[in-house]
């Protein structure tokens, strides 16, 4: 037989297991991945945070759009949270400022942090906020009621959008959830007593 | 080809008594290292995995015979629930698809067709006297076991509103993690960590055996298209199983330890969880059956005599399913809130691994075309199993579209799809596989007679279980519900006479197995003649405990 000299077993086994690993530390990896993709695209109706500069620079147009706000609580969760307009038109690129109002219902401090999307989840990549109650967790003490301001546009680029431009009105939705530090593990998240 | 044949049969009948010499019983089978006898006992482990996965699509048969609950009242009580309320009851429900789910992908199509046809007939056919890592080989059976004891176990532990984990084999977050307290999710998830980890191992073990222990002359070019759907299947379980076990430890320090990798609570998504659990579980409807793949073109060659038709064509037709099927699976996610054209990706990607399929499917066909075909046993299952995927492949078509899928999703006419192309395709190869390898593995001969007959009861019985499972999906029926509106109690009557046809087949088919140990002939080293070249002929029926102490050559002519 000819000089043939395969290589070792165990070398040739190193690199399908350097694989295998490989694609478990991208398994993990795409915890924060997903999240990047999600912020970038506006994936999943994932709304776009800009700061005032950004905003400053956006120009109105006179096409108006109709934004519904939606609020709602994890279940357990003994806060009450509704907005205070149920819609708002505004023009496109034009800021506005929509107030929500919280109040804990409960005996004890809470503090909760939003979470939000909007609907239909393709135009998350136009609906900008320049400030927004959900950039950080709040905390409302026993009996507490709080009006919270969310100040957004809509991004002019949506006009340039097939698939967007058509879209007469937007839902933005927060949903409370409690920190895991005040109490999280005491909800019936279920909902079914068990 | 031949002639390399007969030196070494000699060669082999030569050395008869120091290559048999077997270890005593215990060494031999809780210690072994030999392919062989490991393959052995994946399919034996296979066969009763098989059973217990088989009886609890029984209960579950037996309770959709009728609209109401009849029968989980009982079954929960078998589970060790003293009282069961309304709500345990149902949860029973939801244990017993999860079990069925997980037993029949993870404990008996996988141990059987990669542990076991491919533990026998890799090395075999590659002319390699053993597997490349013996003593891993021992480990992945073994975690294999010890996985299956683990989801056991977990049927009889709370998982939320009873005993077991009743999550469906998805294992979706937030059912799966707040949504099930109690261990049993736990269990089943160590369940698939160990059944995970054996098999990565396997799949490092076929990788190197194939690339680097092939006979002199074995090029890859040359390897018989089993082997080469055991090395697409490695590689799509080295790259889609670590990414389930991400995702299912995640799941585990979400439900243990306050993470919130798929809790909206503290930032996460669980449609993440969706996203990892499909990037495997895509690629793992293509585990299940390319290596039947393998053997339904082994057995089409050799009972047509002639070689595979398009060798290359098949072999690479394989690869290009593994690829794409990495690239489809947000079509199991139509319904997450996925845009338009994210939808219209999915559905043309996923059309298009319709192509490599049928190229297979009709290079079959060629293959018999103008051959001498011989209706054995073998043969007549492996017809059986390019028309029933075929018809599951149909159906896959249909429910690659986005907007069709949309009223589909989650009915029977899913159930119905899946099960055509696994619990009909790829346990029909299954069975293919054992009527051709049977008395190679075993040195007796099966009964001919019986084992068309186990064919056709169970091909009736299989198709009165699932084709009207289409009608009762076009219908509405939703899939994972233990009852359902009276307009489906016909169909749901059909099939579960149906299941009761399919078990006979199984009666006739132990009773073969027993009539071949009894009193069946003894095996030849090629008893089916001209047509079966591949290596594994050439030995003995069964073969030497080692073989290939001298390594075959493979001649530059050989066909494949």
């Amino acid at each position: 037989m000819a000089e043939r000299k395969p290589r070792s077993n165990v070398r040739t086994a190193a690199i399908p297991a350097v694989v295998a690993l490989g694609m478990l530390g991208m398994g993990f990896a795409a915890v924060p991945l997903y999240r990047m993709f999600c912020q970038v695209t506006g994936f999943q109706g994932t709304t776009q945070r800009v700061d005032e500069a950004q905003a400053a620079t956006v120009k109105v147009h006179d096409n108006t759009i109709s934004i519904r706000f939606d609020a709602n609580v994890e279940r357990g969760m003994p806060w009450e949270f509704k907005p205070l307009q149920v819609t708002d038109t505004v023009s496109i690129g034009a800021r506005d400022m929509a107030i929500f109002w919280a109040k804990n219902d409960s005996d004890h401090d809470i503090t909760g942090t939003a979470s939000f999307n909007v609907e239909p989840a393709y135009v998350g990549k136009y609906f900008n906020k320049i400030q927004c109650f959900c950039f950080t967790s709040q905390t409302l003490k026993a009996g507490q009621e709080i009006r919270m301001p969310v100040l957004y546009y809509v991004d002019p680029a949506i006009l340039d959008d097939d698939l967007a431009k058509d879209v007469q009105q937007i839902t933005l939705s927060y949903t409370f959830h409690p920190d895991a530090a005040s109490g999280a593990k005491a909800l019936d998240r279920t909902g079914s007593g068990v | 080809m031949a002639t390399t044949a007969d030196q070494f049969q000699a060669h082999a009948e030569d050395h008869h008594h120091g290559a048999d010499h077997k270890p005593p019983f215990f060494a031999r089978w809780f210690m072994s290292t030999n392919h062989k006898d490991i393959g052995t006992m994946y399919l034996i482990f296979a066969i009763i995995a098989g059973i217990v996965g088989g009886a609890f699509s029984g209960m579950m048969r037996v309770e959709l015979a009728e609209p109401g609950i009849q029968y989980l009242d009982t079954f929960a009580r078998w589970f060790g629930a003293t009282n069961p309320d309304f709500n345990s009851t149902l949860h029973t429900w939801n244990v017993l698809i999860t079990a069925h789910g997980l037993i029949m992908v993870f404990f008996m199509v996988m141990p059987a067709i990669i542990g076991g046809f491919g533990n026998w007939f890799v090395p075999l056919m590659i002319g390699a006297p053993d597997m490349a890592f013996p003593r891993m080989n021992n480990i992945s059976f073994w975690l294999t076991v010890a996985g299956f004891c683990s989801l056991l176990c977990s049927a009889f532990v709370p998982g939320g509103m009873g005993n077991g984990a009743g999550t469906g084999w998805t294992v979706y977050a937030p059912l799966s993690t707040y949504g099930s307290t109690g261990p049993a999710v736990d269990f089943g998830i160590f369940a698939l960590h160990l059944a995970g980890a054996g098999s990565i191992m396997g799949a490092i073990n076929f990788i190197t055996t194939i690339f680097n222990m092939r006979a002199p002359g074995m090029t890859m070019h040359k390897m018989p298209l089993f082997v080469w759907s055991v090395l697409v299947t490695a590689f799509l379980l080295l790259l889609a199983l670590p990414v389930l076990a991400a995702a299912i430890t995640m799941l585990l320090t979400d439900r243990n330890f306050g993470t919130t990798f798929f809790d909206p609570a503290g930032g996460g998504d669980p449609v993440l969880y969706q996203h990892l659990f499909w990037f495997f579980g895509h690629p793992e409807v293509y585990i299940m059956i390319l290596p039947a793949f393998g053997i339904i073109s082994q057995i089409v060659s050799t009972f047509s005599k002639k070689p595979v038709f398009g060798y290359l064509g098949m072999a690479y037709a394989m690869v290009a399913i593994g690829v794409v099927g990495f690239i489809v699976w947000a079509h199991h996610m139509y319904t997450t809130g996925l845009s338009v054209n994210t939808k219209m990706y999915f559905t043309a990607a996923t059309m298009v691994i319709a192509v490599p399929t049928g190229v297979k499917i009709f290079s079959w066909i060629a293959t018999m075309w103008g051959g001498s075909v011989e209706f054995k046993s073998p043969m007549v299952w492996a017809l059986g199993f390019i028309f029933l995927f075929t018809v599951g492949g149909v159906t896959g078509v249909v429910l690659a579209n986005g907007g069709i899928d949309d009223v589909l999703h989650d009915t029977y006419y899913v159930v119905a799809h899946f099960h055509y192309v696994l619990s009909l395709g790829a346990v029909t190869g299954l069975f293919a596989g054992f009527y051709y390898w049977f008395p190679k593995m075993s040195g007796r001969m099966h009964s001919e007679l019986l084992a068309h007959i186990h064919f056709w009861v169970f091909f009736v019985g299989v198709n009165l279980i699932f084709f009207p499972m289409h009608f009762l999906g076009l219908q509405g029926m939703p899939r994972r519900y233990p009852d359902y509106a009276e307009a489906y109690t016909q169909w749901n009557q059909v099939a579960t006479d149906g299941y009761m046809i399919m078990a006979a087949s199984l009666v006739i088919w132990f009773a073969n197995i027993i009539y071949a140990f009894t009193a069946g002939k003894k095996a030849e080293g090629n008893y089916w003649g001209e047509g079966a070249t591949t290596l594994e002929w050439t030995l003995t029926s069964p073969p030497p405990f080692h073989q290939y102490e001298t390594l075959p050559v493979i001649e530059a002519t050989h066909h494949h």
